[in-house]
């Protein structure tokens, strides 16, 4: 149905809204629903992936975890000093400061040492086990839309239409990044540069590779792909992919949210919960007889 | 640890008891919830079962866990959990090297056996160099020799109706108020005939230290070490979980462990 709607736009957009040519319908009900699916998987998956990391709050480069000997590449932990006790992060040898926040946190008098600091798990207190009910939980519900969306959009066009990258996407890059750099912001049917490689990396590349490193650290996976942990480079370098994915992946969020506020909230938020979008006036209209052309 | 675990039942009594109805924030929100036995925990426990029938799909009855080289040992296998069991049961067998010990074999078999530690390594064995992967997120990859568990099982003859084997194990994991509770855990009968399923009493070349689950543990290699136990004294062939301990197949199953740790 939706993907009826969605190969006439223009009709839809004059029969439905006649007084609003602005108006469009650009998202499908695929990628709304799934866009919310992975927003609240991925909710569930960083928090009680951060309590799972607070086990073992070091990441190592290699098959094992060196204990008498040094692959250790990320540390967080809390020591004691002159002055108290302190969390610190090691990153690559260099020695970070991170009380309050990493290693050590609480509320003031109630400190405990802990890695990612209580607001930061699900659940607040320490318990891996719940931990890893949850985030499997979530790692189906997270793998399944996968799949779903991809489906939907290899049928709905939704991948050849709006993320595949074209020639002239290479042109407008440039562009593209000066117009981002000074937040100015154009409101079009389709996506443009930097969100197709935003959006394209985090769905082609980092959620991908964050389902794989994660079947990767699973023993009982290892005896059906022993060639994964092979190519990835060890299961220890797995985790460690897997927790360098999630920063990558908070700071799509982050990035993501900026765009959003700066490029207008209420209409974007609108595209992703209704599907529909309100696009420049027709001064920039030329854009869409450039992409049906 | 001992301690950490009742108090962390206390929070989550008080949890579940205080804090609904009252406004949260952050992450507390999601505390109160997910205590075992809980309705959501329970359905979200659902997924751990997912995993299982489809890890046993993917891995079928003898998919091998990789198996390492000797130069990919570097380092003394790291122990955990309990290193050095206080149990007077278990001191009194290490003061006589476990001349007295003997590994029970009892539940739902036809021939009920108990072995002496000679038996054991009379009969065929295997060494493998393995990954040992614990559930809090480290590796370790040492050699293992042991019976392989499924010698074990024939000898005794396993009764149709049996499902899993229960370790029980010599070491006292937690005192709690009703006394102690020593180790325990269980696999199926298919992780339990893994040709690489081991009864293992050497490590790295030498006799099990004490450290690492002397005079014998288990190797279970296509899941976590949790599913490991040290210390073994009986295996019990069962067709359920009901009559031990809180009847989640294991200690850490009862402190909210999924049963099934290939993942």
């Amino acid at each position: 149905m939706e993907t009826v709607a969605r190969s006439e736009p223009s009709t839809e957009v004059e029969a439905s809204t006649p007084k609003d040519p602005t108006l469009i319908y650009r998202q499908s009900g695929w990628t709304r629903l799934t866009h919310w699916l992975w927003a609240f998987s991925l909710f569930f998956m960083l928090l009680s992936g951060l309590q799972i990391f607070n086990a073992r709050p070091q990441l190592y480069i290699g098959k094992e975890s060196g204990f008498q000997y040094n692959n250790t590449i990320l540390e967080i932990g809390a020591e004691n000093t002159d002055g108290g006790p302190r969390g610190f992060a090691k990153i690559f040898g260099h020695r970070f400061d991170t009380t309050g926040v990493l290693g050590w946190s609480g509320p003031p008098g109630q400190e405990t040492p802990r890695a990612f600091p209580s607001w930061a798990t699900i659940p607040s207190y320490y318990d891996l086990g719940t931990a890893r009910v949850v985030h499997f939980f979530f790692a189906w519900v997270l793998s399944a839309t996968l799949l779903l969306w991809l489906i939907a959009s290899l049928i709905n066009g939704h991948i050849r239409r709006d993320l595949a990258p074209r020639l002239d996407d290479l042109r407008k890059l440039p562009r593209d990044i000066v117009d981002h750099a000074r937040l100015k912001f154009h409101h079009a049917r389709e996506y443009n540069t930097l969100q197709k490689m935003a959006y394209g990396g985090v769905l082609f590349v980092l959620l991908p590779l964050m389902i794989i490193t994660g079947l990767a650290m699973s023993p009982s996976m290892n005896s059906v792909l022993p060639w994964l942990n092979e190519i990835l480079g060890g299961r220890q370098t797995a985790r460690t992919i897997h927790f360098i994915v999630m920063v990558l992946l908070v700071l799509f969020f982050v990035v993501h949210m900026l765009m959003i506020v700066a490029a207008g909230p209420i209409n974007e938020l609108r595209s992703i919960i209704t599907g529909w979008y309100r696009t420049d006036p027709p001064a920039k209209h030329d854009q869409a007889t450039e992409r049906s052309a | 640890m001992a301690k950490f675990q009742i108090s962390r039942r206390k929070f989550l009594t008080s949890a579940s008891l205080g804090l609904s109805g009252i406004a949260l924030s952050g992450c507390d929100a999601f505390d109160s919830g997910l205590g075992v036995g809980s309705g959501l925990r329970s359905f979200l426990e659902n997924a751990n079962g997912l995993t299982y029938r489809a890890q046993r799909l993917l891995a079928g009855r003898d998919a091998l866990a990789p198996e390492f080289s000797e130069a990919d040992i570097r380092q003394p296998q790291r122990p955990n959990g309990v290193t050095a069991p206080d149990d007077d049961t278990y001191k009194v067998l290490l003061a006589n090297n476990f001349a007295d010990w003997r590994l029970e074999v009892t539940g739902l078999v036809e021939k009920p056996l108990s072995l002496t530690r000679e038996q054991l390594q009379n009969m065929p064995s295997r060494t493998q160099i393995t990954r040992h992967d614990c559930v809090e997120g480290w590796s370790c990859i040492a050699k293992w020799t042991g019976t392989p568990l499924s010698l074990v099982l024939d000898q005794a003859i396993v009764k149709p109706q049996a499902r899993y084997v229960m370790f029980h194990c010599l070491d006292t994991i937690e005192q709690s108020l009703s006394g102690d509770i020593k180790y325990y855990g269980s696999i199926d009968l298919i992780d339990a005939r893994h040709p690489q399923t081991i009864l293992a009493y050497g490590l790295n070349g030498k006799p099990l230290p004490v450290e690492n689950g002397a005079p014998l543990r288990v190797r279970v290699e296509r899941q976590l070490g949790y599913k490991m136990p040290k210390y073994l004294y009986k295996i019990e062939l069962v067709d359920g979980f009901a009559n031990v301990g809180g009847g989640r197949g294991g200690y850490w199953e009862d402190n909210g462990y999924d049963w099934y740790a290939g993942i």
